[in-house]
């Protein structure tokens, strides 16, 4: 238990160390560096030396949590629950189990198989397939870091309704017919057995742990740079420079940014920080959101993935609809705000 | 005893089979490792995540790479 009483331990630091940052950050840059307020630079500096440890405190918790979860949730687990269900109610669920089962892009094939395997409806699948990326913890970090809650909220909801709502549109349009013929002809199972892992609480903390080593090591490197380039951007680049481009009366913006964000798939983290920039120098909310959730729900390396079940008509149909409905989300974000 | 490593050929089964290999070198396990990188035949253990670590045909781990004292424990087991 001797892990337990450091994670413990840690949590206070953490509070202290986020809850403080601000002052923490004046006194260096104004007390120790001795910088003037006001230039450029001063700006530029405090900007990073802020939301670097900001964001990455903020990931630090978030995947340590989100990694315990989901050793609860394995994928034979959300299958179980997923069987017998009917579209729509299906899709909802689905979409949900996406968030909270463990996922990654390379498990998708034997996930997508094992899903056609217990009968689980083709639309019902897209929900979870959807989702599972759309709605990642590093996109929701990020999102709350550096816009609040709000924003992170929003994300969350509409990430989720597209997914819901693609999954059953795709379910309606009926396109069992282009799922490659071997993929047809696997036998449907009733009651699939599996033994489910069990984990015992010192395990689900060393899950945490690796999660925490595994994305965060990934990422850190691109928030840096991230937020670098954003802090840059904060401090040099003249106030409403984007509006004419990427702002609301620009109605093309959003499309556009969809379809630049399809072949792109650097992960959200180094993408946020520079959107935020940017949404500072009037870029709109919604075709900055509906680029970041291009740029991680339709990426390329997926697609070619998926091609080895999917036939392309389906993919493209996949492609078409998640798209439309980003595009959507775009057009009512910028119509809000 | 055979030990097998189901993945596709991503980066985390190619750790995993590294792992294995040396906990099995490391320790002196009279074990064979084989990898199953066919997708038809990686379902037929069931398993809906990789990398899955499989011991004389019994799925031990999927979609982690376990720690080197679990992979022993397991191969102990498995003899």
């Amino acid at each position: 238990m001797k892990k337990l009483s450091l994670i413990l331990l840690s949590l206070p630091v953490w509070i202290l160390l986020y809850f403080n940052l601000e002052s923490i950050t004046d006194f260096l840059i104004y007390n120790l560096l001795g910088m003037e307020k006001g230039t450029h630079l001063t700006e530029t500096v405090w900007f990073f030396v802020f939301e670097v440890p900001k964001v990455l405190l903020l990931l630090v918790l978030i995947v340590f949590g989100i990694g315990i979860i989901r050793t609860y949730f394995s994928p034979e687990r959300t299958r179980k629950l997923l069987g017998g269900k009917r579209e729509f109610w299906g899709n909802i669920l689905s979409a949900n189990l996406g968030i909270v089962t463990p996922f990654c892009s390379c498990s998708a094939i034997p996930l997508f198989l094992g899903f056609v395997e217990a009968g689980i409806p083709l639309g019902v699948t897209f929900s979870f397939l959807i989702a599972a990326p759309m709605v990642n913890e590093v996109a929701i970090v990020l999102l709350f870091g550096l816009f609040g809650w709000e924003t992170a909220a929003l994300y969350l909801g509409t990430g989720l309704l597209i997914a819901i709502i693609s999954g059953w549109v795709i379910g309606k349009l009926k396109l069992e017919r282009y799922l490659e013929d071997w993929v047809k002809n696997i036998e449907k199972k009733d009651n699939i057995e599996y033994n489910e892992i069990k984990y015992s609480f010192e395990q689900r903390l060393d899950l945490g742990i690796d999660a925490v080593r595994e994305i965060v090591g990934k990422v850190w490197l691109y928030v840096v740079i991230g937020i670098a380039v954003g802090a840059g951007v904060h401090g040099y680049v003249p106030q409403n420079f984007l509006a004419e481009m990427m702002g609301k009366s620009a109605w093309w913006s959003v499309p556009a940014a969809v379809l630049l964000g399809i072949p792109m798939y650097s992960n959200a983290a180094g993408i946020v920080p520079i959107v935020q920039a940017l949404i500072g120098k009037g870029a709109a909310l919604g075709t900055a959101l509906a680029f970041m959730m291009s740029v991680i729900a339709l990426s390329l390396p997926e697609m070619i993935i998926l091609k080895k079940v999917l036939k392309l008509p389906l993919i493209l149909t996949f492609i078409g609809v998640v798209g439309s409905g980003i595009i959507l989300v775009g057009f009512i974000f910028n119509l809000i705000y | 005893m055979i030990v097998k490593v189901l993945g596709t050929g991503c980066k985390k089964c190619q750790n995993l089979e590294t792992k294995v290999k040396e906990v099995i070198a490391k320790n002196d396990v009279k074990a064979e490792v084989e990898k199953v990188q066919e997708i038809a035949d990686i379902m037929k253990y069931n398993v809906m995540m990789t990398p899955a670590l499989v011991i004389n045909e019994k799925v031990v781990s999927t979609g982690v790479i376990p720690k080197d004292d679990e992979i022993l424990t397991w191969l102990k087991e498995g003899k």
